[in-house]
């Protein structure tokens, strides 16, 4: 028997320490912002400052108790971070009700925030092992698929702003599309997993591409009904982008296949042009996008750019430098607390605020990217990744549709918009991801010396 | 998998990349484009942001900012007295403003170059910047007085007064007025329907200075514009000079006459020219205007201001003798009529000259600017405009003016202990119209601290009588104002 030879294995570190340190930064932060609204708007430190401060120092201390418990080997970066954007998302809403924009609520904010991460410490004590999803795979696509439609029962359904994406339960408002998102994005990566390989193969070969086989078309055509579904019955463009977005790229992560990007890209856009000529509101977002500024679109009463256009005269207001907390007028774009609270920010934090806010998001992205590289089986990775993708993509669409960059279509900006749906959901999706981020840095199981060939795994 | 996701870490990138990109160009490059575009009502509340200057005169507050604690509008102007000071400190409405709000903004806002080291100062320290305050030349007891004096008439007009010595403007009173506070407001189309409305008023025109932008025939008061030149032809001739005053005046080349006020005669023909002053006959100013001639005339006007651009800092309109003509339209424009057009300031400047040795100064309505630490930026200095007679003739002139007012026609500005010089005017306009009544005065006659034009519209029955019955008892009220009578 040759003996095993004792090498040291490098082990990541738990860094929980480290993790601690940056989360009291990021609390201090936020309520270094929350003084500076008090005092740039009545001159003193506002009196609910050290309330809000210890709820959410308090809410963060528990999240990160857990945390440490069940999940050490976690990333010591994402509650940090994603407790950072929450935060400036609580102040900026804080900040509006302030100036008087009447839905916004702060208080309601920071209990939902709290609910949230009561869901996210259930959520990591329960799920010890995120490999159990995969069993759930199908249960997943059907609650996900049941919520994405549950708008259009009658009497359950509710209509606001034109799209109907919200139920109502027991008094509750729930945009169920939230969380159908982090089901269906389960769904696809366990279905994904089993059917890869049938779907990596190549039917015919056209110019440059393989395309795959007709009868693996199956599947994509069933997301691509859902989603166009959801375009026209829901009137919800962001959500359906969304969707088969996150889609596509799963698609293309697990098959590597170019060929389901570009036939996933020509179905949308195809099937939003057929949409676009149907539709009076879809095809007006498009003329709205390519000439916001236009008087005809600026004065028109529905679907018109006004609030596009509010939102820009605010972060044109801000500059470089912005106005200062407390010391624009972001409480004069409309929705300022929800879809616009990236252009609010943008008017008072000014563009280095956005730089700063944009950079954490990044940061909490390729988190998650990291740990879909790390991880060590393809549900793990394929979850991890279609998770990350799915954040930066909603991102994307709705950063981009309030800058103008792209078509304006409704979505909450994850964690810093006002509403309890999005924000529960996002805090589970970021359980998922710590999770899985702690199982892809605990330290492979290792050759317990001395015992010759026996080896043990650490489940 | 690992190469796919790295790809789709890739996309990530450059998504996140793409918004950033975009965020810059928003807010760097298109940020001047969207901050200035006319829709974008921030420009509208930032007007509102800024704790603006009081306006004040002699330590009453005619225009401040009052904070609000509740809405959209942080400070916002308000006018204690708005109606009886409308003219000299104008409104700030949503888009513009007017009068020293106008002329003085930028010391008010504080966007004024010299207030640069205060907003400096203010930025270290970390308080708030505030803007300059304006004190105003303006005696606030004086313009009460003209204003109910002239309110009380029930007609238009505008009463001018200046300190003689330094040009100062105590009075500005014009007639009908409007209230500041309306035109102030926050609320676009409020403000904007109030400001219309008043703006339609053609025959009122509420919110004309008619202090200083608009024109009248002087009429009588004239006479002692063309009385001056007569003296300053000819050192040796005094009030008692003898002037021929014919009961009418033949005019050269036409076949029009001119006669004395209502036909009168004037004395025996032959009358020294005090008398022809305080009877206010029109025969010996108009021969006496023929005589010098055109550009004698024209020159003396010019001597007292008439025809130099003024601000105040308002602008002020030109006053104007009129073309020359022939020597009829000059007989004519001599009693002020025919194309004369004066301002009542100018009127003022004239009154204020003849009491100020000769010398006629500029006039002026900002006395100070304080900072917000009350420190002094800048502060009017007297300065001479032109000298417009010798020290000798203003002498004369005076004396005769005192007549006017002992002996003459304005014996209803005599102030009991205190001597008045004036001459009161009576200026035809359109035909069937009641003529314009004018009076213009100074006291005390020894040492002059007062000088007063009056205006009353369509105020006259008639005869210069009547001008002296209507308009001299405001000028007399201002008087004993400002001289605290």
């Amino acid at each position: 028997m040759s003996e095993v030879v004792a090498t040291p294995v490098p082990m990541p570190a738990k860094r929980r320490a480290a993790q601690l340190f940056m989360l009291a930064g990021a609390v201090a932060i936020v309520m270094a912002a929350y003084a500076n609204v008090g005092l740039a708007v009545d001159g003193a430190i506002p009196s609910g400052m050290l309330t809000y401060g210890l709820s959410l120092g308090g809410l963060m201390l528990i999240a990160y108790l857990v945390l440490a418990k069940f999940a050490p080997w976690a990333d010591p970066l994402i509650l940090p971070l994603v407790t950072l954007v929450n935060g400036l998302g609580l102040v900026m809403i804080y900040r509006l009700e302030v100036g008087g924009q009447e839905e916004a609520s702060a208080t309601n904010q920071i209990v939902m925030t709290g609910v949230g991460v009561v869901l996210f410490t259930v959520t990591l004590i329960v799920l010890r092992d995120h490999r159990a999803l995969q069993r759930l795979t199908y249960t997943a696509g059907f609650i996900g698929l049941i919520l994405l439609l549950s708008p259009l029962i009658p009497g359950l359904g509710r209509e606001f702003f034109g799209a109907r994406i919200w139920i109502s339960i027991f008094g509750f408002s729930i945009q169920p599309s939230e969380f159908a998102k982090i089901a269906l994005v389960v769904f696809f990566a366990g279905y994904l997993v089993a059917k890869r390989d049938v779907l990596a193969l190549a039917g015919r070969r056209l110019l440059f591409i393989d395309l795959p086989r007709a009868r693996d078309l199956g599947p994509v055509i069933i997301t691509w009904v859902v989603a166009i579904g959801v375009l026209v019955l829901q009137r919800d463009l962001g959500s359906s982008l969304l969707l088969f977005g996150g889609f596509i790229v799963m698609l293309y992560i697990a098959t590597q296949r170019t060929s389901w990007v570009l036939i996933g890209i020509l179905l949308f856009v195809g099937g939003a042009f057929i949409a676009g000529q149907l539709f009076d509101h879809v095809g007006d977002r498009f003329e709205v996008w390519l000439n916001p500024s236009a008087p005809e679109f600026y004065d028109r009463e529905v679907g018109g750019s006004y609030q596009l256009m509010q939102g820009m005269f605010g972060m044109g207001a801000g500059g470089i430098l912005g106005t200062g907390l407390g010391q624009g007028y972001p409480q004069k774009i409309p929705l300022a607390y929800s879809d616009f609270i990236f252009a609010a920010v943008g008017e008072e934090l000014g563009l280095t605020g956005l730089m700063a806010l944009l950079l954490i998001y990044a940061l909490i992205v390729e988190r998650g990217l990291r740990t879909s590289i790390a991880a060590r089986d393809p549900f793990s990775k394929l979850l991890a990744g279609g998770l990350s993708f799915v954040l930066a993509w909603q991102l994307f669409i709705i950063v981009g549709g309030v800058t103008n960059l792209i078509p304006l279509t409704g979505l909450v900006t994850p964690f810093m918009s006002q509403g309890g749906s999005a924000l529960l959901a996002n805090w589970i999706l970021i359980a998922l991801l710590v999770r899985m981020s702690d199982a892809a840095r605990r330290p492979p199981p290792q050759a317990i010396q001395d015992e010759g060939l026996t080896q043990v795994f650490q489940r | 998998m690992n190469g796919t996701l790295k790809r789709a870490a890739v996309a990530c990138l450059v998504m996140f990349g793409l918004l950033m990109l975009n965020v810059n160009y928003l807010q760097a490059l298109k940020a001047e484009e969207l901050r200035s575009d006319a829709r974008n009502i921030r420009n509208y509340y930032d007007r509102y942001d800024v704790q603006r200057g009081r306006i004040t005169a002699g330590g009453t507050i005619l225009a401040q900012s009052v904070e609000k604690k509740k809405g959209d509008f942080r400070f916002v102007r308000n006018y204690p007295d708005g109606k009886v000071f409308a003219h000299v400190t104008g409104f700030f409405s949503p888009e513009s403003q007017s009068a020293i709000e106008n002329s003085e903004n930028r010391y008010l806002d504080s966007t004024h170059p010299d207030l640069l080291l205060r907003r400096g100062i203010d930025l270290f320290t970390g308080e708030p910047t505030r803007g300059a305050n304006v004190e105003v030349t303006i005696n606030p007891r004086a313009q009460k007085a003209a204003h109910e004096a002239l309110s009380a008439s029930g007609k238009r007009g505008a009463v001018v007064a200046l300190n003689p010595k330094t040009g100062a403007i105590l009075t500005m009173v014009s007639l009908p007025t409007y209230d500041p506070n309306v035109l102030s407001g926050t609320d676009k189309p409020t403000v904007f329907g109030a400001y219309n409305k008043l703006d339609k008023d053609k025959t009122n025109g509420p919110l004309v200075n008619r202090a200083i932008n608009r024109t009248y025939p002087p009429g009588s008061t004239y006479k002692v514009l063309t009385a001056a030149a007569f003296l300053e032809d000819d050192t040796s001739r005094d009030g008692q000079t003898i002037v021929p005053a014919p009961q009418v005046l033949d005019l050269p080349n036409t076949t029009a006459d001119l006669p004395n006020s209502g036909g009168a005669a004037c004395g025996g023909g032959q009358v020294p020219l005090v008398y022809a002053l305080e009877r206010s006959c029109n025969t010996p100013f108009g021969k006496i205007g023929m005589d010098l001639g055109y550009d004698r005339m024209a020159e003396q006007a010019a001597k007292f201001g008439v025809g130099q651009p003024l601000a105040v800092p308002m602008s002020v309109s030109q006053s104007d003798v009129g073309p020359k003509e022939d020597q009829a339209a000059l007989a004519q424009a001599s009693i002020g009529q025919r194309s004369n057009q004066m301002t009542p300031l100018q009127m003022a400047m004239i009154a204020a000259g003849i009491a100020n040795d000769g010398k006629v100064m500029k006039p002026h309505l900002v006395q100070k600017i304080t900072d917000a630490k009350n420190d002094t930026i800048e502060e009017a200095e007297p300065e001479e405009l032109s000298e417009a007679v010798s020290s000798e003739t203003a002498a004369k002139l005076r004396q005769m003016m005192v007549s006017v007012v002992n002996n003459g026609t304005a014996s209803r500005a005599q102030i009991s202990g205190v001597e008045v010089g004036g001459k009161t005017g009576t200026a035809q306009t359109v035909q069937g119209k009641a003529p314009h009544a004018w009076f213009i005065s100074f006291a005390p006659a020894q040492d002059p601290q007062v000088a007063v034009a009056v205006i009353v519209e369509s105020g006259s029955a008639g005869t210069d009588a009547s001008g002296g019955q209507t308009a001299a008892p405001i000028a007399k009220a201002v008087m004993e104002a400002v001289l605290n009578k």
